[in-house]
C-alpha cells in the first residue's frame, strides 16, 4: 500500500517508463498540451501530478492502451475505486481519447489514466475483470464511441437500441 | 409421480424460469426492466436493462452554448437536481476562472441540502411504499411540500431547478425565505423523531430489512458505489468531508457511517443524513454572510481556458462528477457526467444473486436508484 501520492507517482513511472515515449503524432503532441496538466513537460512526462484546485485531479496518467490493465492493476493493489470510463474523439487528431476515473474512498485521491487508440481501429483491453463496475461504463463507451474493449465479456448496448448501428458522441455523427 | 416426489427427485432442482420486471412496474421507480431468471423463488440471475429513457444529454452538452446547458443539469436526476447544477456551474467556473461570493456559496449549499432532504423524503415514502407501508408516503410528501414550497419561492421551479449561474446564483434569498427555511427546520426535527419511532422502530420494517441485501465496502470500491450504499457499508466516503468543495469546510456536521452493508444500514444512513442536513441549513443560515449573490461581469457567451476540467459534488444518490473538455470556443468539445445511480445499480447483478424475490426488492429500493440519473 502506498503512503502517499508521489509514492504512486513514482510506481506509475517505473510501469510506465519515461524513455520509452508514447509513439505520438506530433498532432497529437500539440493536442495533449492543450488539455494536459503542464503543456512545456505533457509531451515527455507521462506521469505528472496536476493542481487539484485547478483541474480537479490530483495525478495524471498518459498511458499507451496495452498499460491500462496494468494500470487498473497498480490503482485496484492500492485501494483505489472506479469512477468512470469514457472517450473522447479528438476528430481533427484522427484519434479517440479513452479516459479512466479514479477516485480513493479513503484518502481523497483522483487519479485519472488516460490512452488513446486511433479512430480507424479503435481497440484497448478491458479492465472488466480488475473493476467488474467497468464493466457498464465500457459498454457505454463502446456504443457512444464505437471503441471496442477486447475481452469484455458481453460488449452489447446498454442504454442505445439493440440494433443501434451509430456511435452518437462521434464528433462526425450526425442525428 | 406426486408433486413432493418430483421436488425431491431432483430433476426440477435446476430448472429456471424467466421473470420479467418491468420496464413499467412500480417497484422499479421508474422505466427500468430487469430480466430476473428465477428458480422458484430465488434469483440465480439478474440482469437491468437500461436505455428506456435515454437522452443523450453528453451529445445535447456538444450543441449548446455553455450556459445553454444549465436547464439539462436540472433533468438528470430530478429529485436532486441541485447538487447536478453545482457540479456543472462549479466545473465551468473551474475552468473560466469566475469567482463566486461567499453568499451565493452559502446560498447553494442551502439549496443542495434542503434537496437533499426533499430527495430522502421521496425516497423514504417510496422504499416504505414497497415494502408494503402505504401511510409514510403521505407523511413525507406532506414534509417535503413545505421544501417544494420555499424552493418554488426561491427559484421559480418545484422539481427541474436551473437556479444558479456560472458566478453564483439567479436570484438572492429574502427574508420569506430565511424565515420559512427556519420554521422548516423546526418543524422537521420533531418529524424525524416521529419517523424514528413509527417507522425505524417498526418490527415488521426492521424484519424485511436487517440482515437482507448485504454489500461489501469490497463490492462498493469494485463497482465504484457511492453515497449512502458505501456508507451503508461502513465506508465514511463522502465528497463533502474528502474533497470538500464549495464552503462545506465551514459547517460542523457528520458522515453517518453504518457498517453492516444491508438494507437496514443504508436505510439509517439517510435517515441520520437528514438529520445531518438541517444541521447543515441551520448554520448555513446563522452564517449567511452580506454581499452580492452573484459576480457582475461574467460574459453572457463563456469561452472557458483550453484544457480538460473536473468536478464532483456529493449528490443524494452519491458522487456526482462532470469531466468538461474545452477547446476555447463557446460551446463545449465534451460534456461527461458520471451519475451515482448508474454505478450502484451496476452492482445489483453481483449483489442479488441467490436472494428471494421479495427481497431483492427491498435491495433494490435500498439502491434509491432514480432512472433518468442513469440512462441520462
Amino acid at each position: 500500500m502506498i503512503s502517499s501520492l508521489q509514492e504512486l507517482a513514482d510506481q506509475f513511472s517505473k510501469l510506465i517508463p519515461q524513455d520509452a515515449p508514447l509513439p505520438e503524432t506530433p498532432a497529437a503532441a500539440g493536442a495533449s498540451c492543450a488539455h494536459g496538466g503542464v503543456a512545456s513537460q505533457a509531451s515527455t512526462n507521462p506521469v505528472q501530478m496536476v493542481d487539484y484546485a485547478i483541474k480537479g485531479w490530483h495525478l495524471d496518467v498518459r498511458a499507451r492502451p496495452d498499460q491500462v490493465v496494468a494500470a487498473a492493476a497498480l490503482l485496484d493493489e492500492n485501494g483505489f475505486a472506479t469512477d468512470a470510463v469514457t472517450g473522447v474523439d479528438w476528430i481533427a487528431e484522427g484519434e479517440m481519447e479513452v479516459v479512466y476515473d479514479y477516485f480513493h474512498p479513503a484518502n481523497s485521491w483522483r487519479v485519472f489514466v488516460r490512452a488513446r487508440v486511433p479512430r480507424s481501429k479503435p481497440e484497448i483491453p478491458t479492465i472488466s475483470q480488475v473493476y467488474p463496475g467497468a464493466n457498464w461504463h465500457e459498454r457505454e463507451t463502446h456504443e457512444f464511441f464505437g471503441i471496442v474493449f477486447l475481452g469484455h465479456p458481453n460488449l452489447t448496448p446498454l442504454l442505445l437500441p439493440e440494433d443501434a448501428d451509430y456511435h452518437p458522441l462521434r464528433k462526425d455523427f450526425k442525428a | 409421480m406426486s408433486a413432493l416426489s418430483l421436488l425431491s427427485s431432483g430433476e426440477r432442482e435446476h430448472e429456471t424460469f424467466i421473470l420479467n420486471v418491468g420496464p413499467q412496474h412500480p417497484a422499479t421507480h421508474g422505466v427500468l426492466r430487469l430480466k430476473l431468471t428465477m428458480d422458484g423463488e430465488y434469483i440465480t440471475r439478474a440482469e437491468p436493462v437500461c436505455g428506456y429513457i435515454h437522452r443523450m444529454h453528453e451529445k445535447m452538452g456538444e450543441n449548446r452554448t455553455w450556459a445553454q446547458f444549465l436547464p439539462n443539469t436540472g433533468r438528470i436526476d430530478y429529485l436532486a437536481a441541485m447538487a447536478y447544477g453545482h457540479a456543472y456551474v462549479a466545473a465551468v467556473e473551474r475552468a473560466a476562472g469566475i469567482v463566486v461570493p461567499a453568499r451565493a456559496e452559502y446560498i447553494r449549499v442551502i439549496t443542495s441540502e434542503l434537496n437533499r432532504i426533499s430527495s430522502h423524503l421521496v425516497w423514504f415514502g417510496a422504499f416504505l411504499l414497497d415494502l408494503g407501508g402505504f401511510t409514510p408516503l403521505l407523511y413525507a410528501f406532506d414534509d417535503r411540500e413545505k421544501i417544494l414550497d420555499l424552493l418554488e419561492a426561491l427559484t421559480g421551479s418545484r422539481l427541474t431547478y436551473c437556479y444558479y449561474r456560472f458566478g453564483g446564483v439567479c436570484n438572492d434569498v429574502d427574508d420569506d425565505f430565511i424565515r420559512g427555511t427556519r420554521e422548516f427546520v423546526a418543524g422537521m426535527r420533531p418529524r424525524m423523531k416521529m419517523y424514528r419511532e413509527l417507522v425505524t422502530d417498526n418490527i415488521i420494517l426492521r424484519k424485511r430489512l436487517i440482515g437482507i441485501g448485504h454489500i461489501s465496502a469490497e463490492m462498493c470500491r469494485k463497482y465504484g458505489a457511492t453515497g449512502p450504499v458505501i456508507r451503508g457499508s461502513g465506508v465514511a466516503y463522502d465528497v463533502r468531508k474528502n474533497e470538500p468543495y464549495s464552503v462545506y469546510r465551514d459547517f460542523d456536521f457528520d458522515v453517518p457511517v453504518f457498517p453492516e452493508g444491508d438494507c437496514m444500514a443504508r436505510y439509517l444512513v439517510r435517515m441520520e443524513e437528514m438529520v445531518q442536513s438541517l444541521r447543515i441549513v441551520e448554520q448555513a443560515l446563522d452564517k449567511l454572510p452580506g454581499g452580492p449573490a452573484l459576480t457582475a461581469g461574467v460574459p453572457r457567451v463563456l469561452k472557458p481556458a483550453v484544457g480538460d476540467y473536473c468536478f464532483a459534488v456529493e449528490a443524494a444518490r452519491g458522487r456526482f462528477l462532470v469531466r468538461i473538455v474545452s477547446d476555447g470556443k463557446e460551446i463545449p468539445y465534451r460534456v461527461r457526467l458520471r451519475t451515482p445511480s448508474f454505478s450502484n445499480l451496476s452492482l445489483f447483478e453481483e449483489a442479488s444473486q441467490g436472494m428471494m424475490l421479495p427481497d431483492a426488492l427491498a435491495l433494490l429500493g435500498s439502491l434509491d436508484l432514480v432512472i433518468p440519473d442513469i440512462d441520462r
